[in-house]
This record gives C-alpha cells, sequence and structure tokens, in this order.
C-alpha cells in the first residue's frame, strides 16, 4: 500500500444566518451556471452561523439536492459531527476567489490554483553540503553561499553575499529570462536554463566583484555590476 | 546550570583532543567542575594528552552498556581537583555507541558538573553527530587552510540542523576556534588570513591559537598546555577562549609577526 499526498483547490462555501436565505440566494446563482460544483471540491465553512447537528445534517443535504456535494466541513465543533457527516477539516489557506459563472465552453480555463509563494529568502549563509531547491521562482540569499553548497531556483538567484559554490537559475528549462546577481563572485559554477559556466570559464577580471549573469540564446554571459 | 560543549571539526588532525584538554584544564583552574569526555571511540587520544591513560579501567562505552556505573569510569585529574576524564573505548567501534545511551550518560554528566566537553570524532559521521546531539554550544577547531575552513563550514550547517536544539528550532550557540595559525605564513599569503576566514564561516571567533612547539611539548607529556606553561602564547589564547566560553568579555590577542633578526635582514633587503 502506497500513502501519497495531493492537494486539491477546494472552493468555500460560507453560509450565512438565516440559512434558508442564503439557500435561495445560491439558487439564484445556480439557476445561471448550473454545473458550476459538478465536479468541485467544496468545503463547507461554518464559522459565521451557528447550527445544531440537525441543522447541519439539514444544510448538507440541502446542498447535495443542488447538485453540491460537500467533502469537508470547518470552523465546527467537533461534538456536533457524526458518521453521517463529512468530516472536519483543518490548515486550509485562502486562494483567489471564484465568481459563480457560466461555462463558456469546453476551453474554460483551469481553477486558479492557490497563490503559492514565488521567491525564498534565506535569511542564513548557506553552507558547503547544503542544497537549496526551489523551483516555484526566485531565490534570494542574505549572506554567502559556501563552497560546496548549492542552489537551484526555479526564477532568478539574488545573493547579497559571496556566492563560493554553485548557483543553477532557470533550473525548469523554461525561463531563458531568469539571472543570478551577487555581490561578490567566487563561484564554482554558475548556470541557467542548463548552460553552464565552471570557475575556470569564469573571467578572473571579474572575481571578486558584483556581477550578473543571463542568457543570451545559448550563450551565458556575465557582466560586471556598477 | 551546567553546560555541555561539543569540540568539533570537519577534517581531523586539526587540533580537537588538544583543545578539548586545554579549554578543560584552564576552565578547572578557574575553579568550574569540568569533565572531559571523549567520544572518538575506537581511536583514544584525550586520556594521552590528559597523562590518565594509564589509569582507564572503564570507558564511556562500558557505562553506556551498562557494564560500569559512571562514577567508576570517571577519572580525577591529579593535577587539578574540579577536572575530570570519562575515556573512550579503543577495542569497540563507534556503533557501540546508541543514541540512547549516549542520552543518558550527558544528562548523568550533567547534573555532576558546570562544564561538560565532549571531544568528538572529526567529520559527520554518526560517532560526530552523536557527540554533538545534545550539546549547548559548539566550538569549531579550524586550520587557516581551505580545506579545513570548507569541512568546517560543513559542520557548522549540521550544527545548525541535526542537534536537539536546532530540532526544537533553537539555535545551538557556536564558536569558532582557528589552532595552529601561524603570523609570518599568514602575511606571506601561505596561509588564509583570519578576516578570510571570518568571512568564510561567518561565525564568531573564540580565540586565535597560535602555532608553536609548545603544543606538540605539553601533548607529549601528557599535560593540557594550559597547564604546563600558563605563560606560553598558546596557554594564553587557550585561557582567554576559555574565559570567553565563560562569557567575559576578552579583548582578541591577535598573534603578531616576531621578527627575528634574519627577518629584519631580509626586509631591508627587500626594501
Amino acid at each position: 500500500m502506497r500513502l501519497i499526498g495531493r492537494s486539491y483547490m477546494a472552493f468555500a462555501l460560507t453560509p450565512e444566518a438565516p440559512v434558508a436565505d442564503w439557500l435561495a440566494d445560491l439558487d439564484v446563482r445556480l439557476a445561471r451556471a448550473p454545473e458550476f460544483f459538478a465536479d468541485r471540491a467544496v468545503v463547507l465553512d461554518l464559522t459565521s452561523v451557528r447550527l445544531s447537528r440537525a441543522g447541519i445534517e439539514h444544510l448538507v443535504a440541502g446542498l447535495l439536492e443542488r447538485k453540491v456535494r460537500v467533502m469537508g466541513l470547518e470552523g465546527v465543533d467537533p461534538s456536533k459531527l457524526g458518521p453521517s457527516l463529512p468530516p472536519l477539516l483543518h490548515g486550509g489557506r485562502a486562494a483567489a476567489a471564484a465568481e459563480i459563472v457560466k461555462k463558456t465552453g469546453p476551453a474554460e480555463k483551469p481553477a486558479p490554483s492557490s497563490p503559492r509563494p514565488t521567491s525564498l529568502l534565506l535569511n542564513e549563509p548557506v553552507r558547503s553540503g547544503q542544497s537549496i531547491v526551489f523551483p516555484e521562482g526566485d531565490i534570494s540569499v542574505l549572506g554567502s553561499v559556501a563552497s560546496g553548497a548549492e542552489i537551484v531556483a526555479g526564477g532568478s538567484i539574488h545573493i547579497y553575499g559571496t556566492l563560493r559554490g554553485r548557483a543553477m537559475a532557470g533550473s525548469l528549462g523554461n525561463n531563458p529570462d531568469a539571472r543570478i546577481f551577487c555581490q561578490k563572485i567566487e563561484a564554482e559554477l554558475l548556470a541557467i536554463g542548463g548552460y553552464y559556466r565552471t570557475a575556470d570559464e569564469i573571467d578572473d577580471t571579474l572575481r571578486g566583484g558584483a556581477m550578473q549573469a543571463w542568457l543570451d540564446g545559448t550563450e551565458l554571459k556575465i557582466t560586471a555590476l556598477q | 546550570m551546567s553546560k555541555v560543549i561539543v569540540v568539533t571539526s570537519g577534517k581531523g588532525g586539526v587540533g580537537k583532543t588538544t583543545t578539548t584538554a586545554a579549554l578543560g584544564a584552564a576552565l578547572a583552574q578557574a575553579g568550574e567542575s569540568v569533565v572531559v569526555v571523549d567520544f572518538d571511540v575506537g581511536l583514544r587520544n584525550l586520556d594521552l594528552v590528559m597523562g590518565a591513560e594509564r589509569r582507564v579501567v572503564f570507558d564511556l562505552i562500558n557505562v553506556i552498556q551498562g557494564v560500569a556505573k559512571l562514577p567508576q569510569a570517571l577519572i580525577r585529574d591529579k593535577r587539578l581537583d574540579t577536572l575530570w576524564l570519562l575515556p573512550a573505548s579503543q577495542t569497540r567501534d563507534k556503533d557501540a555507541l546508541t543514541e540512547d545511551g549516549v542520552q543518558k550518560v550527558i544528562a548523568e554528566l550533567r547534573e555532576k558538573f558546570d562544564w561538560v566537553i565532549c571531544d568528538s570524532p572529526a567529520g559527520i559521521e554518526r560517532g560526530a553527530m552523536l557527540a554533538m546531539r545534545h550539546a549547548d554550544a559548539a566550538v569549531i577547531v579550524t586550520n587557516p587552510e581551505v580545506s579545513s575552513v570548507r569541512d568546517s563550514d560543513r559542520i557548522i550547517g549540521m550544527l545548525d540542523s541535526k542537534t536537539e536544539k536546532a530540532e526544537k528550532g533553537e539555535r545551538i550557540e557556536k564558536h569558532l576556534l582557528i589552532t595552529r595559525y601561524d603570523a609570518a605564513r599568514a602575511s606571506r599569503g601561505e596561509m588564509l588570513s583570519i578576516e578570510d576566514v571570518l568571512d568564510i564561516l561567518s561565525t564568531p571567533l573564540l580565540g586565535i591559537i597560535p602555532e608553536s612547539e609548545e603544543v606538540l611539548k605539553a601533548s607529549n607529556i601528557g599535560t593540557p598546555v594550559t597547564l604546563s606553561d600558563r605563560s606560553s602564547a598558546p596557554a594564553q589564547a587557550y585561557i582567554e577562549a576559555a574565559r570567553r566560553l565563560q562569557g567575559e568579555d576578552v579583548e582578541m590577542t591577535i598573534p603578531l609577526v616576531r621578527k627575528g633578526l634574519l627577518d629584519k635582514l631580509f626586509g631591508r633587503r627587500a626594501a
């Protein structure tokens, strides 16, 4: 047996009191886009209403009638839950809100995924033997990157100390605009989108100074930063 | 409040054992109760440097395996009343150290002594990990040469991630001790300068121990260098380092180039 975690985007529905009015309001919207909730995960956020166990069961049944299947509950006292009700969920993170709109055709845009952080900030120096990988975006390092350490970013890399180890930007290969910046270059290797230069191929006159590296076609270029 | 300190390094032969003995003796001389623990199981050196090799009956492994009680294995120093040694075993290998066992011994030592100073084996293997695991503070011993400095950086990374304190989200206190520093060679560029080492490791400096015959002489007669000749340069540097460990604010002495007659002649010729 394998247990593998997977995360899905869920819509949080927040009923407001009185629940009957809220359901009527939902009906109006569903009339415009009847299939909106058809294949979507829905979490019921009950923080703004006080419902008894029977009330919750009634609400969940009412939603099911409207083809809204509730996969989890949030913001409710666990004592009010029973085997007939969906499980209590914790740790949800806010994502972009979605409007209930009618499907315009088969080429509907995928549901907006929860906004992930697009940069990683490292306050500490990166030590020899450490490997920091962040495919989602940029990495900024406030300290130095030691010889024998490596930084791999999907986006650009910014180093405000000395770069002695390896820096690999645009690691997913589809980001030719990724760049590497550092205050002081003593690097072992620089790479962007798979094109690289080793220490030997870095101009000696650049050593010890601030620099940036970028990709010009298939060539990795390095210039001093003034 | 007792304090557990691990003396560690990435590379071997940088002076961990000498440092453990010297710092232990210096702290004991200052009136603190100190135990130095040899974690370098399989090898065994601390007892030699402490001059207690002929008095070892039980060792750390015996205590961990329950063959002997801790008080049976502790050896009291002949010169200092408050200095004790827990020796390592040379006949067992590093696998004889168990995590639970180490934890128990350290906890027991914590109750008896003000300072528990652990002499770690070099490198990143199990023995070194176990030695650093329960420490409150670490003394990272490094020589001013690139290989030693790079490996020390690796060890500092481990201290920040693999120790009990780090796993609880706390910071382990770290001190850098530069040993075998030769001012003349550093000034000629044959050795990394202090600034370079500090720049690479960005860790607070505990002391700079000058390269000296005194250290070798002391370890060969089985006396911590801080006991054999308190006035020598390395002994002074270790005594100052011990005072900094105790939290005193002592100004850093940077070993200077001693100008001999020959140096002066060469200096003139070059000028």
